[in-house]
C-alpha cells in the first residue's frame, strides 16, 4: 500500500522543514535571538508529520513544550511561529509565549502547554464539546512518555474512554523524561497496555517511521470519527538532542544515541524514496532549497517585526470586547 | 523545564565562600550524613543531579536508596513524602519549580498541613520541600511565577525564603529539626549568587535586617533582596538612608522586626515578586497598619509584579517585575 509520489515528497517535504527549522533555531539561539527553554524534536520529525498529517482542519490538537514540529505540520506559519519565538507582536502568541507556547486557534491549535501531563484534560474538554455538540471533529492529544506517570493520564483516559470521547491520545515515547528513563519511570514500561487497561484500542507504533505513523494515525483518527470512542497511539522514537538547550545530557549512553541516529525518520524516508525512484539529486535539492527560502524568510521578517509595547504589557489577562 | 548547569564542583569550596546552589548541596550533604532517616526524593534529583544541579553528586556518595529518582507524579512522590514521614523517616522532597507544585498543592494543603491539627494532635509531619520559584530567565506564564504567598496563607505550614547563601547553607538543618512542614523557596535567580556560607545553623523565623537605615524601610524576601538592596545603594547616592528588612521566614511572619524597622524610619516600601492583590505585600502592609499606623509618616508602598501572568519577551518580563527603578521610586513617594 505505497501512497502516491506526491504524497510521499509530501511527507519527506514536511519533515525536512521541521529538521531544518529547528537547526536554524539552535544557530538562532546561541546568537541570543531566542531565548527562554527550548526544546526540539528533532529525531521525533515522523511522529509530528505522521500524526498532524492524518487531521482535518476541523480537527483540533492540543501539544506540549515539545511543539514546534507539531505546530509547523498542522500549518501554523513558520513566521508566526519564529516571530513568536523572538518575542515579537507578529508572533502567534503575540510575544506573551515563546517557543513553549504556540497558540493558533483559528487552526484549532491550542497550545503548547509547559505543565507535564497539563494538555491532556483541556484535549478532553475539547472532544466533549465537539461531541456534545454533533461535530465529527477529532482531538489529537500529543504528550510525552513522562505524562503517563501524571495523574492527569489516568483520570483522562477513563473519563474520554467512559464517555466515549472523540480524542486520539498520541503518546511520543522518546524513552526519557529529561533525564530519567522510561525503565526507571515506569513499572510496566509498554504504555499501549496501560492504555488498553482503560479501555480503548492503543498499539504501539514505529514512530521512526513516517509512513508507520501517518498509517496508525489514519487508522485511528478514522476510528475516533466513526464514533467508536477514544484510542492510544504509543509512538516509539527518540530525541536526538539534549531534553532542552540547558540540559548538558549527562545521562545517555553516546552509543545508544548514535544507534538511533542510524534509523534517522528523514535519512531513511529520503532513501527510501530514492530507491524507490520517486526522488532524485535534484529532487531532493529542490527540497532543500525551498525549504531554506522559506525558513529565511522568516527569520528576516522575525527580525524586522515589531515588538509589542509595553502598554499593551496587561493586555488579554481578560477577554476583549471584540 | 531544565537545568541550569553548574560546572566543576568542588565540594571543599562550599564551607567559606560559595554559591547558593553549592551551599544547598552543603547543606543537602550535611543533613545525609548526620542523619540516616533522612533522604532527597524529587524528579531527575538523582542521575540528573537536579535540574538546578542542586543534588549534583548526591547520588553518587549516598546511593538511589537515599538520593531517589522519582517519576513525573508530584501528587505521589509528594504525598508519599508526607506519609515517610508519618513513618518515621524524615523527607527532603524537591519539586521542581513552584509552578508544579500545584500538582501536590492537594497533598500538602489537605495533608501535610492539616494532619497535626484534625488528629488532635497525635501526629506530625517533619517534611521538608524545596522548590524553586520565581522569574527573570524568559520561561514565560508556566514557569515564572511567585506562589509562595499562597502557601504562607496556609495554617500548619512554615515557610522560608533563603536569600542570601548563609540562608541556603543554614535553613534546612533547623527545618528537619522542625516537627512540622517546611517548605523552602529557592530563587531561580539567586543559584548563581556568591556568598559567605557561615556553616552554622540559622533560624527558622527571625527576620533580619541587611541594611542598616533611618528614612525608609524595604521590606523584602527571597529573589527580591539584591533588587531591595540595589535600590538603598542607589537611594543613598541621593542622600535616603533606607533599611532593608529581609524576611527569611513567611510564615510565621517576624512582625516584631519589621515594626521595629517601621518605628525606626515611620515609612515603609514591601518588595515582593508575586502579583499585588492578596499578596505577601499585602499582609505586611496590612500589619504594620495595624500595629504601627501612628509611627508612620507615609501611606505604605508596595512594589510587586504587575497582574499578569509572567510573559515571554524580554522586554515584556522586565516591565512585568519589581524592578531597582520601581523601588526606589516607592521610597522617593514616601520621603517625598
Ligand atoms: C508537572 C511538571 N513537572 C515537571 C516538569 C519539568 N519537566 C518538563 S519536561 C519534563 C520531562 C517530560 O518528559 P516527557 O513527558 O517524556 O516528554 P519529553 O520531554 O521527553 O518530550 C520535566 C520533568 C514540568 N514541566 N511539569
Ligand atoms: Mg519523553
Amino acid at each position: 500500500m505505497t501512497a502516491p509520489v506526491d504524497v510521499r515528497r509530501t511527507l519527506l517535504h514536511e519533515m525536512v522543514r521541521i529538521r531544518r527549522f529547528e537547526e536554524r533555531c539552535v544557530e538562532l539561539y546561541s546568537t541570543e535571538r531566542i531565548r527562554g527553554f527550548m526544546h526540539l524534536c528533532i529525531g521525533e520529525e515522523a511522529v509530528a508529520v505522521g500524526v498532524l498529517g492524518a487531521l482535518a482542519p476541523e480537527d483540533a490538537v492540543v501539544s506540549t513544550y515539545r511543539e514546534h514540529g507539531h505546530a509547523l505540520a498542522r500549518g501554523v506559519p513558520m513566521t508566526s511561529i519564529l516571530a513568536e519565538m523572538f518575542g515579537r507582536a507578529s508572533g502567534c502568541s503575540r510575544g506573551r509565549g515563546g517557543s513553549m507556547h504556540l497558540f493558533d486557534a483559528a487552526r484549532r491549535f491550542y497550545g503548547g502547554n509547559a505543565i507535564v501531563g497539563g494538555g491532556l484534560p483541556v484535549a478532553t474538554g475539547l472532544a466533549l464539546a465537539d461531541a456534545l455538540a454533533g461535530r465529527s471533529a477529532v482531538t489529537a492529544c500529543l504528550f510525552g512518555d513522562g505524562a503517563v506517570a501524571e495523574g492527569e493520564f489516568h483520570e483522562c483516559l477513563n473519563l474520554a474512554a467512559l464517555w466515549r470521547l472523540p480524542v486520539v491520545f498520541c503518546c511520543e515515547n522518546n524513552r526519557y523524561a529529561m533525564g530519567t528513563a522510561l525503565e526507571r519511570e515506569h513499572a510496566q514500561t509498554d504504555l499501549a497496555l496501560r492504555a488498553a487497561a482503560y479501555g480503548m484500542p492503543a498499539w504501539p507504533v514505529d514512530g521512526m517511521d513516517v509512513q508507520a505513523v501517518a498509517a496508525a494515525a489514519e487508522r485511528a483518527v478514522t476510528g475516533v470519527r466513526a464514533g467508536s470512542g477514544p484510542c492510544f497511539l504509543e509512538l516509539r522514537t527518540y530525541r536526538f538532542r539534549a531534553h532542552s538547550m540547558y540540559d548538558p545530557d549527562r545521562y545517555r549512553d553516546r552509543a545508544e544515541v548514535a544507534r538511533w541516529k542510524d534509523r534517522d525518520p528523514v535519512d531513511r524516508w529520503r532513501d527510501l524514496l530514492v530507491a524507490d525512484g520517486d526522488l532524485d539529486e535534484d529532487g531532493w535539492a529542490r527540497i532543500v532549497a525551498d525549504v531554506d527560502e522559506e525558513i529565511e524568510q522568516a527569520v528576516a521578517a522575525a527580525e524586522a517585526a515589531p515588538v509589542e509595547p509595553v502598554e499593551e504589557l496587561t493586555r488579554f489577562v481578560y477577554a476583549e470586547p471584540s | 523545564m531544565s537545568a541550569a548547569t553548574d560546572p566543576a564542583v568542588d565540594p571543599a569550596a562550599a564551607t567559606a565562600r560559595s554559591t547558593y546552589r553549592e551551599a544547598l548541596r552543603e547543606a543537602l550533604r550535611e543533613a545525609l550524613r548526620a542523619d540516616e532517616r533522612v533522604f532527597l526524593m524529587g524528579e531527575d534529583v538523582g542521575r540528573y543531579g537536579g535540574c538546578f544541579a542542586v543534588s549534583l553528586g548526591l547520588l553518587e556518595e549516598f546511593g538511589p536508596e537515599r538520593v531517589r529518582d522519582t517519576p513525573l507524579s508530584e501528587s505521589a512522590f509528594v504525598g508519599a513524602g508526607i506519609g515517610a514521614a508519618l513513618g518515621g523517616l524524615r523527607p527532603i522532597v524537591e519539586i521542581m519549580t513552584v509552578n508544579f507544585s500545584l500538582l501536590a498543592l492537594d497533598q500538602i494543603l489537605n495533608n501535610a498541613a492539616t494532619l497535626s491539627h484534625m488528629s488532635g494532635g497525635q501526629l506530625a509531619v517533619p517534611l521538608v520541600i524545596r522548590m524553586t520559584t520565581g522569574a527573570g530567565r524568559q520561561l514565560a506564564a508556566q514557569h515564572s511565577h511567585s506562589l509562595e504567598g499562597w502557601y504562607a496563607h496556609i495554617p500548619g505550614l512554615r515557610v522560608v525564603a533563603p536569600a542570601t547563601v548563609a540562608d541556603a547553607r543554614g535553613m534546612l538543618a533547623p527545618a528537619l529539626a522542625s516537627p512540622d512542614p517546611v517548605l523552602v523557596f529557592e530563587h531561580a535567580g539567586l543559584y548563581a549568587t556568591e556568598g559567605d556560607a557561615g556553616g552554622a545553623a540559622v533560624g527558622l523565623d527571625g527576620a533580619a535586617v541587611r541594611r542598616a537605615g533611618t528614612d525608609v524601610s524595604l521590606v523584602t524576601y527571597g529573589g527580591m533582596l539584591p533588587t531591595a538592596l540595589a535600590a538603598a545603594e542607589h537611594l543613598a547616592g541621593e542622600g535616603t538612608s533606607a533599611e532593608v528588612v529581609d524576611l527569611r521566614s513567611l510564615r510565621p511572619l517576624d512582625e516584631d522586626t519589621v515594626l521595629a524597622s517601621v518605628r525606626r524610619t515611620h515609612r515603609l516600601v514591601v518588595v515582593d515578586e508575586g502579583w499585588r492583590s492578596g499578596s505577601l505585600a499585602a499582609e505586611v502592609a496590612a500589619r504594620v497598619a495595624e500595629h504601627a499606623f501612628y509611627d508612620l509618616d507615609a501611606p505604605p508602598e508596595r512594589v510587586c509584579s504587575a497582574e499578569v501572568p509572567v510573559p515571554y519577551a524580554v522586554h515584556l518580563e522586565r516591565a512585568a517585575l519589581p524592578a531597582v527603578d520601581d523601588v526606589v521610586a516607592a521610597a522617593r513617594r514616601t520621603v517625598g
